[in-house]
Order: structure tokens, then sequence, then C-alpha cells
């Protein structure tokens, strides 16, 4: 059934309040979005990270549905056994199959959990795996990711990123998912949607969703939203979906927002605006651009 | 009452793999590394044919094997693993992990040299390098064992009391794939030994958070809690060992040759059968043989009271520990002579590092050498690399 | 059926209780909605990191205080400007 008004998800909440996470927190939203759509049984896996962290300080849980933490960068190792578990244990009568639903951040899925992640899409466990990316590693303090993008300042990065962010979803794409999406929180009859699809498909899919962090990306935490928004409206973060291989762009950008527009809100930008900078804005452009012309070329060449 | 089924010709991988299959396990993840291996290949056979209902999951590498076995194992699944050498120092860190999250997994471990550099041979490196893992470790001398111990061991692990991960070790290629006849047990006699036994694990209905973080306010009681199981293991071993239903195939802390040896020779694994061929067959009667099958928790009361006699000890240890006062079996040793305030000359051998297999020429070097030693103005502690040809 | 053990073990069964901790001492500023305003069309409830947004007997959006941090995502993202954010009382 899809999902078309707010009253459809109210009283399904998967997380209580109380954690702590940082005011404004956009993973936690994404999180929430997440779980108000799935359908259950499931069971929800993190890697370590800032969700894990600001979740589960024992004696206390976040989670009101079965949750499981091992490692950093096993998550969807730890998937696949369990999915493949209950598989037998419901044929031998002794235990029942459950959705298997990863919530990782970038550093878990891009970067130290990618070896996991592709040998369990590459076996093809039936597992839904979502990746909240905050374009760093925000637990321990703003580093660097794979995910990162271009020219943005983390603490090891302190004169900005030089490289540009790892197309995840490419990747995925590649190891034959099928279905994988991305996603931002201030969309959000479209993101539900999209877990409800991804949860209906046999085998491995993935939902790549956008998640502001006023701590790391500085800016007040009351515009995480807008910032969503904007990222998406700049053309900086498609909201698109492959599926089998079909890409279909869901929010067609047409007349983008400046990317300005998203830059001067956050500090990790600052710099970019600078006049003596205008050669890696330029180089921030050239990627925002690069990518969307490759979108559009990749859904006119395979489409849904 | 139980009966025999019948005798089969095994390596000692091979009857890791029957024990698996009778045992009904639900899960095994794992990688292939040498000498290992065979175990996998088996399993895999066993389910391909339907001969056991289980999920094979092949995964990507060692670290994902545990890692998916302990997703299963709290999904309530029962969970075998097995690997070798830098198999198990990649799941090193999620050997940790599956000990503290209390997951009854059950691994077997051929035993194999650590790199660098590369050999693929046997020796104890692997398993002594995780030996703080909070695992149960078990030492098999040969297929017998490994089939009978593998059985026991996931009796031991699904022990409410115990809930811990215990690793069968066998040693590479000496065990691992030397063939003898096994004797083995009726599928049922093996199903009626091991009932499952309820433990926390995921469900929907009954939502817990697993893996949670501990503060510095309570990671000490987790970590002493766990501590505490594992000596309890020690306690529930002897019950699970008493119930097994082959007599002669329990699974004791350890087994002593010729008690009245006035030195005994301590060691784990394969090694002890050849030590106790050469005490026979030279008629070397001054020496005893205590072969220890439980490595942790180790055993000092039980070693202590076997040593009750002993003038002195040889300890074999087939790894080292660089920078350590002694390798690792030679330490527990020491520390449980220590503690009971016994004094007794200790002869510490490192010996079989990469496969250098210590033949009977060897074996009577070492006890000729420790007469030598251990006797009137000897050192209380001395040292010996066994067939070594370096400088 | 799970099997709890008597002993220590790193597991919390008490789903999401950390309902039972108040973080009001995070905020700064107060959301405070404007009742003649609010449509209670639960926007600021879907955009609550917390959350910290319910809807009590009469169906009626209210704050959950015990558990707002004071983020202010919610006036900001009110389609009909309901939520206004005042400095907090210390």
């Amino acid at each position: 059934m899809p999902i078309s008004k707010l009253a459809d998800l109210y009283g399904r909440e998967g997380l209580s309040p109380g954690h702590s996470a940082c005011q404004g927190c956009g993973a936690t939203i994404a999180v929430r979005q997440v779980l108000l759509a799935a359908e259950p049984p499931y069971i929800v896996v993190s890697p370590t990270g800032c969700l894990e962290v600001i979740s589960t300080p024992y004696p206390f849980t976040a989670w009101r549905v079965p949750w499981v933490h091992v490692a950093f960068e096993n998550a969807a190792a730890v998937a696949s056994g369990i999915e493949a578990a209950l598989n037998v244990l419901e044929r031998k009568g002794i235990g029942r199959r459950h959705k298997v639903i990863v919530i990782g951040g970038d550093g878990g899925t891009f970067d130290i959990g990618l070896q996991a992640l592709s040998g369990a899409f590459e076996r093809g466990h039936n597992i839904l795996y979502v990746c909240y990316d905050n374009e760093a590693y925000m637990n321990t303090g703003i580093q660097r990711s794979a995910a990162t993008p271009p020219g943005s300042i983390t603490t090891t990065t302190p004169a900005g990123k030089r490289e540009r962010k790892k197309d995840i979803v490419s990747i995925l794409v590649g190891h034959g998912s099928p279905y994988v999406a991305t996603a931002s929180p201030h969309l959000w009859k479209d993101l539900t949607n999209k877990v409800r699809k991804a949860q209906s498909i046999e085998g491995p899919t993935f939902l790549h969703i956008i998640a502001p962090c006023p701590r790391g990306w500085y800016f007040d935490p009351h515009l995480t939203i807008k910032l969503a928004k904007l990222a998406v409206e700049t053309r900086i973060f498609p909201i698109y979906e492959v599926e089998n291989g079909r890409y279909r762009i869901n929010y067609l950008i047409s007349r983008p927002r400046p990317v300005e527009d998203y830059l001067r809100l956050q500090n990790r930008f600052a710099h970019l605006l600078r006049p003596e900078n205008a050669a890696l804005l330029e180089e921030f452009k050239r990627w925002v651009e690069d990518r969307w012309s490759q979108l559009l070329k990749m859904a006119e060449a395979f489409p849904a | 009452m139980y009966s025999l089924a019948s005798y089969r010709l095994m390596t000692g991988n091979e009857a890791v793999a029957f024990a698996v299959k009778q045992v009904d396990v639900d899960f095994i993840s794992a990688y292939p590394i040498t000498p290992q291996t065979i175990i996998v290949e088996r399993l895999s056979e066993y389910v391909s044919s339907g001969e056991l209902d289980a999920e094979f999951v092949p995964v990507e590498s060692e670290h994902s094997a545990l890692s998916a076995c302990i997703g299963a194992s709290l999904a309530g699944a029962r969970v075998f693993t097995s690997t070798s050498s830098q198999g198990l120092a990649l799941m090193h860190e999620v050997m940790y992990i599956a000990s503290g999250m209390r997951c009854p997994i059950v691994m077997a471990v051929s035993n194999r040299a650590l790199s660098a550099p590369l050999n693929i041979h046997g020796d104890h490196s692997d398993i002594m390098g995780s030996r703080d893992a909070g695992w149960v470790l078990i030492f098999c001398e040969n297929p017998q064992e490994v089939y009978d111990y593998t059985i026991q061991a996931f009796r031991l692990a699904e022990h409410p009391e115990v809930l811990l991960p215990v690793a069968v070790n066998l040693d590479g290629f000496t065990v691992s794939h030397s063939s003898e006849p096994v004797a083995i047990l009726e599928d049922e006699v093996v199903r009626a030994y091991l009932p499952r036994r309820e433990r926390p694990r995921l469900e929907f209905e009954e939502p817990a958070s697993f893996g949670v973080f501990a503060l510095p306010t309570h990671y000490f009681e987790f970590k002493v809690e766990q501590e505490k199981a594992l000596r309890k293991a020690g306690e529930v071993l002897e019950e699970v060992s008493a119930a097994y239903p082959n007599r002669s195939g329990r699974l004791l802390k350890l087994s002593k040759f010729n008690e009245d040896g006035r030195i005994a020779i301590i060691c784990l694994g394969g090694t002890a059968g050849t030590v106790r061929h050469v005490v026979k067959k030279y008629g070397m009667k001054d020496f005893s043989l205590i072969s220890l099958k439980l490595f942790s928790p180790f055993p000092s009361e039980e070693l202590l009271d076997a040593l009750k006699e002993a003038e002195g000890v040889v300890v074999m240890d087939r790894a080292t520990s660089p920078g350590a006062p002694l390798p690792p079996l030679a330490s527990n040793v020491a520390a449980s002579l220590y503690e009971a305030g016994v004094r007794l000359p200790l002869m510490s051998v490192v010996y079989g590092l990469g496969g250098r297999e210590p033949t009977l020429k060897m074996i009577v070097e070492m006890l000729e050498k420790s007469r030598e030693r251990i006797g009137e103005g000897g050192p209380v502690v001395s040292r010996m690399y066994l067939g070594y040809g370096g400088g | 059926m799970s099997r709890r053990p008597e002993f220590l073990i790193p597991i919390v069964f008490e789903a999401g209780n950390t309902a039972k901790r108040s973080v009001a001492s995070w905020r700064s500023n107060r959301p405070l909605i404007e009742r003649r305003l609010c449509t209670n069309c639960l926007i600021c409830w879907i955009y609550c990191p917390e959350p910290a947004i319910f809807l009590d007997d009469a169906g009626n959006v209210q704050i959950d205080y015990d558990h707002c941090k004071g983020c202010g995502i919610c006036a900001e993202e009110c389609p009909r400007k309901a939520i206004k954010m005042v400095v907090e009382n210390v």
C-alpha cells in the first residue's frame, strides 16, 4: 500500500526519544522515516557510528524494534548471517523470517564496510541496506570519508577535500542489485515509499539518504530539512532510483538553484565562496554538473 | 546406553565436518584457507546433498565469516565456522565481540603458522595470538578426539551458564590431514545429546538491543562477568563430558600417561602422541606425559594435581611469545605452580614452528636434555628451541 | 521465546527505554504552538529528530518538552508558521 499522507505513518515509531543525537540531527530524521515505513517483522543492524552511539548507552536503548550492532566494517556480513539463519530456522519450524534492514552511516558503508557490503550484495541476501550519508566521520569528530564532497572542510581535510565523492549507487548497481535508490528526508513521501518498495523486492536493495549534520557541516540546527531540500534542488544530491538497471529520476530539476545557495549556509564550504578560491568553486560546480549529466545519460540509455 | 554406529576412516578435517553434520547445525559461514579448507568443502557437500539442513554462506573474508556467525547466532541458530592462521588473525577483532556478546559459536581451527614469512604448515601461533579473546580453547590429539570434542563443544558453548564461543584446535596437517579410523555415534544419539536450549535472540515480538555500548560505569562489570562465565565453563565441562555417550571419548581437561614418571612433559595437540610413543618405544619410564585438552579456562588445579609427584616439568610450546618471559603454555604452567607455591624446575621448549614436525629423534634429544637440566643444582627455568637449526 | 539469562549480559531488553530519560536540559529555545494556526498536519512531527511531537487524545499536535532539544526544525518547516521558538527561561 503506498503511503499518501502522514497519518498513514503516525503511530509506527521505531525509535524512542531521549536518545543523544545532536539538536537537528538529520540522521535520526532519516532513520525515523525509514522505520515508520518499514513493514514488520524486521530486524535492524547498525555498524558502529553516530546512530549506534546515540541510541544505545547501556542500560538504555532508543530502539523499539530488534536491533544489533557488532562492529564498524561488518554490518552487511552480520545482516547476511541473520537473514540466512532465519531462512533455515523457519524451514525447521524453530524461527521465522524477518526482513533485515541495515542502517549505517557513510563511513561504515562507503569506506570500511564496503567489502562486507559488496559480499552481501554479490551473494544476493534478502536485505535492505540504508545509508544515512552525513558526508564524514561525525562520530569521531568530522573526519573525511569517501562520501565527503569535494571542497568540504573536515578535521582531516583542513584545506578542503581534493577528491570527488564516491558514487556508491553505481557501485551497487554494478552488483546487479534489483533496486538502488536515493532519498532525502525533506521528501518524506518519496523516502517512505521507497522503503516500502525496497522492502518488497526480494534480494539486496539499497537506499542512499542524505542526512545533513549541523555539527559537522557547521550550520544552525533548524536548517537541517532546508539543507536537504537545497541539496536536491541544486542537483548536488539527485533523487533517483535504479530498478533492475533501469534509471528513473524522481525529481527532475530542470532549473537548478545556484549551488551557492546551499554552500553559503554551511561553514564547511565557507572558503569556497571567497574570491581567491573561485577555482575550487568551479571544481565543485563541475562535479555537480558531471554527475547530473551522467545521470541524465543513464536515464536516457536505460529508461525505467 | 549408547551405540557406536561404526568406524569411519577420516582425517581430522573430515572428522570436524562429520561431527558438525551430526549436531544438526543451522548455519555455517566460512572462507577457504589451508589447512582448514577441507572442512568447509565437506560441509558444503553435506548441505548441497541435503544430508545437512543448514545454510552455508560462503563469505568474502574470515572477518565477515565470524561476523555472519554472530548475526546467525543472535538470530537463534546453532552456528559453526572454521579457519586457520591468517584467517584467524583477520577474525581477531570479531573474536572478542563473539565472546563479549555471549554467542555460543563453535569454530574449528586447523592450526597453522602466521606470516611473515608466509608458511602454510602447522604450529599454534594463530590461536595463541587470540588466547585472550575470551573463548574456550580445546586442543585435540587425533581425529577421534576432534570428532568427540567437536560434539561436546556445542553442548558446552550452549550451556545456559556459559554462552561462550568455543574453538576446537587441531594441528594443521598432522591432525587435519591424517586419516585414522574414528568411532562415530549414531545421528540420533548425537541429537539427543544436544537438545536445543533457549537463549536471547533477535525477534520482532520481543525487541531487544544487542551490542549496545557500555560506559566506564558498566564495561568493567561486563568483562569480569564474562571472565567468570569462562571459569564456569571449566566446571560445566565436567557435566558436559560425563553425559557424552561414548565414555572413551569424553573431553577431560587433561590426560596423563605413565603416572610414575618423575619428569612431566606437558604439551598440546598432536605432539602428545609422538611423545607418548617415544616414552613407550624407548622405555623412558622416568617421564610422564600430560596432554592438555583444555587450554582456556586453564585447568590449573587439575594440572597441579597431576604434577604432585613430579620433580620437574618440560613444557612444549608450538608458538613463541616474543618479548615475554615464557611462551604461552609455559607461562600458564609457571603461573599455576607459583600460585601453589611450588618451585618446580621447568624447561620451556619451543618447537615445531612453521611445520617443523618433531621427530622421534628430536623428542629423545629433548628428554635427555631435560634429565641433565632437571636435577640437583639445575636452573629453575631453562629454555630450549627444539629442532632449531640456526645459530 | 527468548530466555533471559540470570547473569549480566550486554543486552537491553526494555525496548525504547531512552523515553524515560529527559533531555529537556539540552534546550535553549522552546517551541510554542499557536493553536489557532495549527492544522495538525504533522509536518513538524515527520521532521522532528527525536521525536518530541505527538498527537494528544483530542488529535491535537503537542510538544513533548521532556524530549524536545529545541532544534527549531518544526518552527522552520511549519507550513502555517504556527510554531515559534522562544528563549527558554532558566
